[in-house]
């Protein structure tokens, strides 16, 4: 049965294969976990406008590798290129002595590039991941599994990505209205023009806002005593902590297993402490909750699969996964690694096909006529009383 | 139900109480209609019942509220969220989710109901107002009506016993609007909730409002059943004034009563509406459009409109919400798109005429000026003085002798008079702001003049005043076209209609031809006085005047 699937599983899913992405810079494995998210991304995103967002991501991640493949042949050129296949030599400028180890120019090597080219297909695979989980998942969504303590700031960002675009309509309607003053030039009379009466605009319209939700019982919990917020948010900064350092220590190779491992569990542990404590004041209900179920499963796992493949380094060695580029030798293919890459294409296949909350071809007639005829549907106003 | 004990409100920076010891009560399942002129305190009245003044407003409440039982002054808006439900004006302001059904529930979680009573309860709000068909539609892409409609059922889920509703109709179309208020009245006959509702059109409401409540411009209130308080009040829909005219007894609220008490009156008149409507009769073109279309996207707007604006006379330009009136004005005066077609305004000097489009912005407005539907968007100055200098620069910007050549402040003080010139524009009334805008565009002499929706917020007086405002720059000469909704303020000012549905022309005639033609269009006049043709209360004095010797 088609139905959106939970949106924390697509975010399980693509960041544990970003994590996995982070341990290689085989342009091989990069190329199939990119093949990978395209697959996924073509077969299950929504109609929705955040549906659109791979697209971005992807010219994103090139802009990425081409300014470190720039970056590297401009700035980093290579001192010594013995045993180096220099392709051509960009002029040279001598910089002065205390920017040693910067140069301008030089040879660029083969070398070289490559190992840039790498480099930046790592990050931008990293930078894809995220892509794909923004385009599968609706961010809308997602913010609604927050924890309670963290209710209002999920609806701080649902409130912005709502007024944003009203502000960019705001900005149009008023910027038209200036031509009507027969004033049309830019500048900072301009910019004044323009920006006081959108402001006003936004103000009034976020007080309108204010109001509607006061009056709908939005805060009705009311605030927790001063000691209980204190300890809230001193738990959560200790948390955060915690974790910073534990991912950080993860992530960088020297960096002792030993601290990092603590550090993120002990930081898991009491950020989650002090959630719930933040969250134990509130009563609120959730309508329609994103059910979790045999699909949602599924995905993390076939998420989570190439993570604990390529970060216990089951049958592959270092150099599979990192190919040498000095000497310069053909990447090969570490067969269990991208074993485990493939499976984090099932979720094109096992997870149910997006509901699809407009009908295409009504929102085709839609689009034609904005405000489709107020009278075409009076004939609907049923009359049932609510028990 | 709502128990109003003594109740004073003063703002802060207010010397004197914007309402002045309110003592009355409100019972269970009663329909309330709040009138009274702009600025006088409806809204605050309203914000009073759910405790938004002075909780969220700031301000001093003196005496007491009380709701079902529950002091506003222990009680913030939230704490009445479950017994109150408040609709505004503008129900896109007011959304926090982006789909209808999500919109519905929203208020339900606030208050922590269980799951499956949710549920339950969004499935029945869908079928009463309607909407079941539109529950996973983004709420930006429903039509006014639609969207005021969900934000009604919004507040309905949480099944609050009082419902306040601030001009819920104020941005609908005719039609829209039944159908809202059609909604409202169902509530309070199937539910029994308590209904609060300002309206500025009268003629929409009164006929269902079991007591009214009239605010006066010094902070006292009226309350009693319509016919006693429309008797004497300042603000009456046309049926009343025109029952206050005919001395009907009792005075009739709805079409219904007043036709039966206006057969002799029928037969008294002149049957055939043939006497002179306007003394202004067709002038020469100034305007000429031919084939206009505009697009947004696959979106057609405008399709192919062919028009001529004479001078000397005013339009109403009427349709349906998104029927393309507001894209035609724009494309009419240059600054908006126009994909095809030809737009020339008469100019002296050049026999051909100008295409406002070809010109800067600077020159066009002074063939065509438009007063757009937030006129607020031409304002960005702190004072009215200030606004108007710059208006002088912009007219003698371009430097020619085309402009008007009459300052800025003295054409607002014979639009609006006594408006200090120190205030700052967003502390104006609707109707001064309205009145600012237009003078600033005067400044450029524009032989045609444009206005998309100006009677939005403008109570009856504003809207008189309005009128004739319009009539004096028609009978100077101008072409004036006013895009509207509101029947009553066409009947009044248009010389000649034209409708508008789809991006086509479907009518345009005469203001007596069309506005009698079908009841959608016609004013409450016209339907009471129907097969005679008027149009106003006016028109009916001027005849009997006439006729009786």
């Amino acid at each position: 049965m088609p139905r959106n699937l939970h949106p924390v599983a697509w975010w399980i899913w693509a960041l544990g294969l970003a994590a996995a992405v982070s341990r290689t810079t085989n342009p091989v494995l990069l190329g199939l976990v990119l093949a990978v998210l395209g697959l996924v991304v073509a077969n299950r995103r929504s109609e929705a406008p955040w549906a659109r967002a791979f697209k971005y991501y992807m010219f994103l991640a090139l802009t990425v590798v081409a300014i470190r493949v720039v970056f590297r042949s401009v700035f980093g050129g290579d001192i010594s290129t013995t045993m180096m296949h220099v392709w051509f030599r960009l002029p040279s400028v001598p910089l002065p002595s205390w920017a040693a180890g910067v140069q301008l120019g030089g040879p660029v090597t083969a070398e070289g590039t490559f190992s840039a080219l790498y480099d930046g297909m790592m990050l931008g695979c990293m930078l894809a991941c995220v892509g794909a989980a923004n385009a599968l998942a609706n961010p809308k969504r997602a913010l609604r599994v927050l924890p309670g303590a963290l209710y209002e700031l999920g609806v701080a960002v649902v409130v912005a990505l709502t007024v944003a675009p009203q502000l960019v309509e705001s900005v149009q309607r008023v910027h038209r209205a200036r031509k009507l003053r027969g004033r049309s030039g830019l500048g900072w009379h301009a910019l004044r023009e323009i920006a006081i009466p959108v402001l006003q605009d936004a103000l009034e319209r976020s007080l309108r806002l204010a109001a509607a939700m006061d009056s709908r019982g939005y805060g009705r919990t009311g605030a927790a005593p001063t000691p209980v917020r204190r300890l809230t948010a001193g738990l959560m900064v200790t948390g955060m902590c915690g974790l910073c350092l534990g991912t950080f220590g993860l992530l960088d190779a020297s960096t002792s297993r030993t601290v990092a491992l603590p550090a993120l569990v002990t930081g898991t542990v009491v950020s989650v402490a002090g959630l719930a404590l933040g969250g134990r004041r509130v009563r609120r209900s959730r309508y329609r909750p994103d059910p979790w179920s045999g699909p949602e499963w599924g995905v993390v796992l076939s998420g989570l699969a190439p993570l604990v493949v390529l970060w216990s380094g089951v049958g592959s060695s270092l150099i599979g996964l990192n190919p040498s580029t000095f000497p310069l030798t053909w990447p090969s293919l570490p067969v269990v690694p991208a074993l485990a890459v493939l499976v984090a294409a099932l979720p094109a296949v096992i997870s149910p096909p997006p509901f699809r909350a407009i009908d295409p071809s009504r929102c085709a007639a839609v689009t034609a006529r904005p405000n489709r005829s107020e009278g075409a549907d009076t004939g609907s106003g049923r009359l049932e009383v609510p028990a | 139900m709502i128990r109003f004990d003594h109740m004073t409100v003063t703002y802060s920076e207010q010397s004197s109480p914007v309402l002045r010891d309110v003592d009355l009560l409100v019972e269970e399942g009663e329909l309330v209609l709040v009138v009274g002129p702009t600025g006088a305190g409806k809204s605050t009245f309203l914000g009073t019942v759910n405790g938004l003044v002075p909780h969220f407003s700031g301000g001093t409440l003196a005496g007491r509220v009380t709701v079902g039982g529950r002091d506003t002054r222990a009680h913030r808006p939230r704490d009445l969220a479950d017994l109150v439900g408040v609709v505004s004006q503008d129900p896109l302001a007011g959304f926090v989710t982006d789909t209808v059904e999500e919109e519905l529930a929203y208020g339900m979680e606030q208050l922590a109901i269980a799951p499956d009573v949710m549920r339950k309860r969004v499935e029945e709000t869908l079928d009463l107002l309607g909407v079941a068909d539109l529950r996973d539609r983004p709420l930006h892409q429903l039509s006014g009506g639609q969207q005021q409609r969900v934000a009604i059922g919004a507040v309905l889920t949480t099944h609050p016993r009082v419902l306040v509703l601030d001009e819920p109709t104020s941005a609908l179309d005719p039609t829209a609007a039944e159908e809202v208020l059609a909604t409202i009245t169902r509530l309070v006959h199937d539910l029994g909730v308590t209904v609060l509702l300002a309206e500025h059109r009268l003629e929409r409401v009164v006929q269902y409002a079991d007591r009214i409540v009239e605010i006066h411009r010094n902070g006292r209130v009226t309350y009693g059943p319509p016919a006693l308080v429309l008797a004497t009040s300042a603000v009456a829909p046309p049926v009343v004034e025109l029952g206050r005219l005919a001395g009907w007894e009792p005075l009739p609220l709805s079409i219904r009563d007043a036709r039966r008490s206006a057969r002799h009156l029928r037969q008294r008149l002149p049957a055939e509406g043939r006497e002179p409507v306007r003394g202004r009769t067709g002038g020469t073109p100034v305007l000429r459009a031919r084939n206009v279309v505009v697009r947004y996207g696959p979106t057609v707007a405008v399709g192919g409109v062919e028009v001529e604006l004479d001078a000397g006379r005013v339009t109403a330009l009427m349709g349906r919400n998104g029927s393309g009136k507001s894209s035609l004005l724009w494309a009419l005066q240059g600054s908006g798109p126009r994909h095809a077609g030809t737009v020339t305004v008469d100019a002296p000097g050049r026999p051909g005429g100008l295409d406002p489009a070809r010109l800067p912005a600077g020159e066009a407005r002074r063939l065509v000026g438009l007063i757009p539907q937030t006129p607020t968007d031409l304002l960005y100055l702190d004072t009215v003085a200030a606004e108007c200098r710059q208006a002088d620069l912009e007219a003698a910007g371009a430097g020619d002798d085309r402009s008007s050549g009459v300052p800025a402040l003295q054409l607002l003080e014979e639009l609006a008079p006594g408006i200090d010139p120190l205030a700052h524009p967003r502390d104006l009334s609707e109707g001064q702001r309205l009145a600012l805008v237009l003078a600033i565009q005067l400044t450029a002499a524009p032989p045609v003049l444009l206005l998309d929706e100006p009677t939005r917020g403008l109570d009856y007086r504003s809207k008189e005043h309005l009128g004739a405002v319009l009539g004096r720059l028609a009978a100077g000469g101008r072409s004036v076209v006013v895009a509207t909704h509101d029947v009553e303020f066409a009947a009044k000012v248009a010389d000649r209609v034209i409708v508008m549905a789809a991006g086509d022309l479907v009518a345009d005639g005469s203001a007596v031809d069309i506005l009698t033609a079908s009841p959608a269009y016609a004013p409450q006049v016209a339907k009471i006085l129907a097969p005679a043709h008027y149009l106003t209360v006016d028109q009916v004095a001027t005849a009997l005047r006439s006729t009786s010797p």
